[in-house]
């Protein structure tokens, strides 16, 4: 099956030197939700700029959905569509007309393109704000504009970088039914996100990158089976003097309602349950100190950061 | 991208071209306007009544055709000059650099925006010059091409400076140190016949010049110089600024990293 996005050793050097892409190659497959994580300056978005055409590549090839942008670009671009990190529309303009202009950038014709616009404004929520100027618009209704702006051509392979960034929870998670949506309808998305508990959510493949290295490429699935450890919070009901007898259960006590337990791979958690259960500590809630993906991409990272000063 | 597909999306950009000069209108149509009125009454009515005739003709008349093509010339110039940067310092001149819309029709739309909105004034501009001077045009055909390549040949230049723009000020210093001084000294307010020979050759350097006389020819039947020359220096110059702005868009000059 032909990948939806193919990278071969990809290389970026910018005219002042700085390498910002060491050669890195990952396939996102068609119909994928697929998460590029990676600190600030790992080169996410230098990797989106190249396959966008806003930043030239050193070397190495791109190919969306088997169309080598070397070969065909405007081809590869009728089957992309990209939200940025930073607001890149007129702020002068009308909500309407900045949607509806960029279906003519893609050579559609008017009526289909208010059509379009009209059905993704009215998905998005901003069919009320359609008239209004862009300036005028609160940071989340921009991030939406931006969205619906990139869908008016229906792309196959839509990449949004850092989309919820500044979004408040209630608008992220309907951006994230949104996205879910148009997966499910065939849309391949690609998705780079600091907030780890959205890639855990919504994406099956993830590909680490940092500092200009892919450092983990492989399933979400795959990768948070190699947790060696999960931290938990436990909320106890009665009031705790000291840290109860963990058994072989790492813990102490946060304050006297909670609890801080680590959990081995290997180790089970009706075990730990038993052993409270038996001092009479009855846990009321419980839930993870961070995020699982959080923990394993900040150990990735020291990983891969230990390897490199060695 | 099929033709029809370059069409639309040309007409896009000229769409939005237009849109944005019609939507600031005080700050577009109505200074190149008000300022031309005022030549036309101080140059053309109080000053020019004393000067008498220039080229066989009353000074108002002389005078009219280089102000319509002064006109054309800074207003064709300043639009994709503020335009196309604006678009660079706002980023959205990405939503074109991102879809497959050839360079060359990036180009072409605003450049023909930049046209639209020299030809508006310079049409407003003849028209109030009509309050102060009949105007009976000689050549109607060569006035309207002469008019038309001028304000290519001037929005195209200020594309280029566009893409060299790294702040506001830079797509000033070009109009004022540069195209101010050609315009002024290029036969707007006199004829080079006035000049010494010395002047008169360093005048022939000026390609503004060229323009207004050819404008002159057009509408009076007088000009200082060959207009055929002046054709095929403004369809050269076309020629050259939009090879090199298509140079300088395909090698993404401060446009792309």
């Amino acid at each position: 099956m032909t990948a939806a996005l193919s990278i071969r050793n990809l290389e970026k050097t910018y005219d002042n030197g700085f390498q910002a892409l060491k050669g890195i190659s990952f396939d996102v497959q068609p119909g994928d939700f697929f998460a590029l994580l990676g600190p600030n300056g790992a080169g996410k978005s230098t990797t989106i700029g190249i396959i966008c055409s806003l930043v030239r590549k050193t070397a190495g090839s791109v190919s969306i959905f088997g169309v080598d942008i070397d070969k065909d670009f405007a081809a590869a671009k009728q089957l992309l569509g990209v939200v940025p990190q930073e607001f890149n529309f007129s702020q002068f303009e009308k909500v309407y007309d900045i949607v509806c202009t960029q279906g003519g950038f893609y050579g559609m014709p008017r009526k289909l393109a208010e059509e379009r616009t009209e059905k993704y404004l009215k998905q998005l929520g901003l069919w009320d704000k359609r008239s209004v100027q862009a300036r005028m618009l609160s940071g989340g209704m921009k991030r939406r504009l931006m969205i619906a702006r990139a869908l008016i051509h229906e792309p196959r392979l839509l990449i949004l970088d850092e989309p919820t960034a500044g979004v408040d929870i209630e608008l992220r998670r309907s951006m994230w039914t949104f996205l879910q949506e148009i997966n499910a309808e065939g849309t391949t998305i690609i998705l780079t996100t600091h907030y780890l508990e959205e890639a855990e959510s919504l994406c099956r493949n993830i590909a680490i990158i940092d500092n200009g290295d892919i450092v983990e490429n492989t399933s979400i699935r795959s990768l948070l089976k190699t947790l060696n450890r999960e931290v938990f919070i436990l909320d106890v009901r009665d009031t705790l003097e000291a840290c109860p007898d963990l058994g072989g259960f790492h813990g102490r006590l946060l304050d006297e309602n909670s609890l801080e337990v680590t959990v081995e791979k290997g180790q089970s958690l009706n075990d730990l349950f038993s052993r409270l259960g038996e001092q009479d500590v009855a846990v009321v809630s419980m839930r993870n100190r961070a995020n699982r993906l959080e923990e394993l991409f900040v150990s990735l990272l020291e990983e891969e950061r230990q390897g490199g000063e060695a | 991208m099929h033709t029809s597909a370059v069409w639309t999306s040309f007409s896009t950009i000229l769409r939005r071209e237009v849109r944005r000069f019609t939507r600031i209108w005080p700050q577009t149509l109505v200074p190149p306007v008000i300022t031309m009125s005022l030549y036309f009454i101080i140059f053309g009515s109080l000053i020019g009544s004393r000067i008498g005739e220039m080229g066989g003709f009353s000074y108002m008349e002389f005078v009219v055709p280089g102000l319509i093509m002064m006109a054309v010339i800074t207003n064709s110039y300043s639009n994709v000059a503020s335009s196309f940067y604006s678009a660079k310092f706002q980023r959205n001149v990405e939503e074109l650099l991102v879809s497959p819309t050839p360079n060359w029709v990036i180009m072409a739309g605003y450049v023909l925006g930049g046209v639209s909105r020299g030809l508006i004034v310079g049409f407003v501009v003849t028209l109030i010059a009509l309050f102060f001077t009949d105007l009976s045009v000689q050549h109607l055909g060569m006035t309207v091409a002469i008019v038309f390549l001028a304000a290519v040949l001037f929005s195209l230049a200020g594309f280029i400076n566009a893409i060299f723009a790294n702040s506001f000020d830079d797509i000033s210093i070009i109009p004022t140190f540069v195209l101010t001084p050609l315009t002024y000294l290029g036969g707007v307010f006199y004829s080079i016949e006035l000049l010494s020979p010395f002047f008169q050759a360093l005048s022939k350097l000026n390609p503004v010049l060229y323009m207004v006389n050819a404008f002159r020819y057009g509408v009076l039947g007088v000009s200082d110089i060959n207009v055929a020359w002046a054709f095929v220096g403004v369809l050269a110059f076309i020629a050259l600024l939009f090879g090199w702005g298509l140079h300088l868009m395909s090698h993404g000059k401060r446009l792309r990293h």
